[in-house]
């Protein structure tokens, strides 16, 4: 049994790949927390950046710069009463979140952090994640129905005509993507993997090729993403000035968590399609054209630095913070915070020189595999930033300009994107 | 098929020296399966709540599209997941959900249609029943190793055809989206009384 589980660490495919199931669990648990981690800082920077975008504070008094609100959060979600309404469907209403959570998560099995960092590598990639995200609507729609009220009831209706709309945008951008992988080889390929390393052979991020093709389609398929996730300005199947809440309109406690859970998650999956479609997925910038060793070891400083980074701006604001014994605790705690991104940059910083030496060694390939993961992290949290930009920037659609924009807009504008990425595709190869 | 990538597809389905290579295609999550989608098929015709049958109904077509993975054709199976599931179920719901269902379930149905639906399925039995017992000639009496990675490349060549030859189904693959699309055409100008 050890050698079934240290002789993987020898191989370059992934877990799925290899058919070891003892590191494919393993994967599976680190995404799952990673993932849930991710969600609970993007609770907390949504909330500050929000506030920032209309010059307030934000979240202040728990913790230092209310660090600790999402934690306060999760546990007042946690002990909160669970309420099921006595006219409510109760079996419906129960599975409804675990359904959109199950969908939200299932996701993850393949999406490429690296080129073995991933749980597995189906052929079908593309294709599995769009029909398993689109498996999430039922959730809200059940979740909606199950309520038997009237606001929940409008939230899954609208919710479920959105969904169906936008999909067919959605899948046709990604066809155009899908298209531009077969250029050089002649045949394409649905592999997450696959896409991401034809775009490293054609040396050029989908986003960029046959400009502005690429470019379109990529938009179009951003804002199908955005309606896809009921986020702003889509978020109709929510409209709180409309709607209460919507769908989750009678959850509270535990459910609701879970409700926005999935919501997260599924973000961040929808972003990883398009990280992997068309900026590259866990390629640094310019990794042919930049390809020396000297280069990898300069780019395999910008994890650490990236940590560094925050660590300094945690020192900064413990520097700033009033000295006053009522501050005392919070500065403590903003140190303690600082010291252990300090820590972590220290440790990436490590593992980048012990990994210069040579391209064979255990640390080069562990270094290696943090650079994937950090670029591709990095081009995903920039798509977080981007939705709450969104939800800040935009008023919210009305129901029929939603249905005119998914249907005389995109849909047009997609196919038209596609038809054009065939012909030119055909007449440069 | 090149000799070299069947022996190479040989290898990869036999090897059972690595515990982690045993073919997911075991009878267990076969009867696991066909077990779940029998019974969701069950529930859809008992139970009486039509937003109950539609979720029994998405519990079938999901483990279907499980079924046609286990017989190494992801791509039907990922198309099964987007289209029914996803799409198809999401309207079926959507519709189901503007009907009133307080009512729908007090309502007794008047129109005795039971005795010609379950003529229609003893008449599918029979074919089914008839096709496995006589159509065995038809049918390959083993399965041929299609390479699990070029199977969208499979489907597309037999709908579309390659190297300028029409595929082995492209007729009828053109003819059912063309009666498709008549269909949506029948839709629109059947409800929207100005075009």
């Amino acid at each position: 049994m050890p050698n079934f589980i240290m002789s993987y660490l020898g191989s370059t495919v992934t877990p799925g790949e290899a058919g070891n199931q003892f590191w494919a669990l393993i994967y599976v648990l680190i995404i799952f927390a990673a993932v849930s981690l991710a969600v609970v800082a993007m609770n907390w920077f949504e909330r500050k950046a929000l506030a920032h975008f209309q010059i307030r504070l934000g979240p202040m008094r728990v913790g230092p710069h209310g660090l600790l609100q999402p934690i306060a959060d999760a546990l007042k979600l946690a002990l909160k009463e669970d309420i099921i309404p006595a006219e409510a469907d109760q079996f419906v209403f129960w599975i409804a979140p675990v359904i959109g959570l199950l969908a939200a998560f299932t996701v993850y099995t393949v999406i490429p952090f690296g080129p073995s960092q991933a749980v597995s590598d189906m052929n079908i990639g593309v294709l599995f994640m769009l029909g398993v995200s689109s498996l999430g609507v039922l959730g809200i729609v059940v979740a909606g129905w199950a309520s038997n009220s009237h606001y929940p009831l409008i939230g899954a209706l609208r919710s479920s005509a959105q969904m169906v709309s936008y999909e067919v945008a959605m899948g046709l951008a990604v066809v155009s993507a899908v298209l531009m992988t077969s250029m050089k080889t002649g045949t394409g390929t649905l592999s997450m993997i696959g896409i991401v390393e034809s775009q490293q052979q054609q040396g050029i991020w989908f986003i960029f090729k046959f400009f502005p093709l690429g470019l379109i389609a990529f938009v179009n398929f951003v804002i199908a993403m955005i309606a896809e996730t009921n986020r702003a300005p889509f978020d109709m199947a929510e409209a709180e000035s409309e709607l209460t809440a919507g769908y989750h309109t009678e959850y509270s406690g535990l459910r609701w968590s879970l409700f926005m859970l999935a919501e997260y998650a599924a973000m961040i999956a929808v972003s990883s399609i398009a990280v992997t479609l068309w900026l590259g997925g866990w390629l640094r910038p310019f990794p042919n054209l930049l390809n020396a060793p000297a280069w990898d070891f300069i780019f395999s400083l910008f994890p650490g630095l990236t940590f560094g980074a925050l660590a300094a701006v945690a020192v900064i604001g413990v520097m700033r913070m009033p000295v006053h014994p009522y501050f005392r605790v919070q500065r403590i705690g903003l140190a303690v915070f600082a010291a252990l991104l300090g820590f972590i940059a220290l440790f990436l910083l490590v593992i980048a020189l012990a990994g210069r030496s040579s391209d064979a060694t255990v640390a080069a390939r562990f270094r290696d595999g943090i650079d994937y993961v950090y670029w591709f992290v990095l081009k995903v949290a920039l798509f977080m930033y981007l939705f709450i930009w969104c939800r800040a920037t935009w008023p919210r659609y009305r129901f029929d300009q939603l249905m005119r924009v998914g249907w005389k807009v995109l849909l047009p504008i997609t196919l038209v994107v596609l038809i054009l990425t065939a012909i030119v595709g055909v007449i440069v190869s | 098929m090149n000799p070299s990538l069947n022996m190479a597809l040989i290898s990869a389905f036999t090897t059972t020296t690595d515990p982690g290579m045993a073919p997911v295609a075991t009878p267990f999550f076969f009867y696991l399966l066909s077990g779940l989608a029998v019974a969701g098929g069950f529930l859809v015709i008992t139970r009486r709540n039509p937003v109950h049958c539609a979720l029994a109904l998405i519990v079938t077509l999901i483990a279907m599209a499980h079924l046609y993975l286990m017989l190494y054709a992801p791509f039907v199976a990922a198309v099964q997941i987007i289209v029914y599931a996803g799409g198809i179920m999401v309207l079926f719901l959507f519709v189901i959900m503007l009907v009133s269902i307080e009512r729908a379930s007090k309502d007794r149905r008047f129109n005795r249609i039971w005795p010609v639906g379950l003529a229609a399925a003893c008449a599918l039995m029979a074919l089914f029943v008839s096709a496995f017992v006589k159509g065995r000639a038809l049918f390959p009496d083993r399965m041929i190793a299609i390479p699990e990675g070029s199977n969208t490349q499979q489907v597309a060549s037999m709908l579309y055809g390659e190297a300028g030859r029409m595929g082995q189904y492209t007729f009828a693959f053109e003819i059912a989206s063309l009666l498709l699309l008549v269909a949506i055409l029948g839709a629109v100008i059947m409800t929207k009384k100005k075009i």
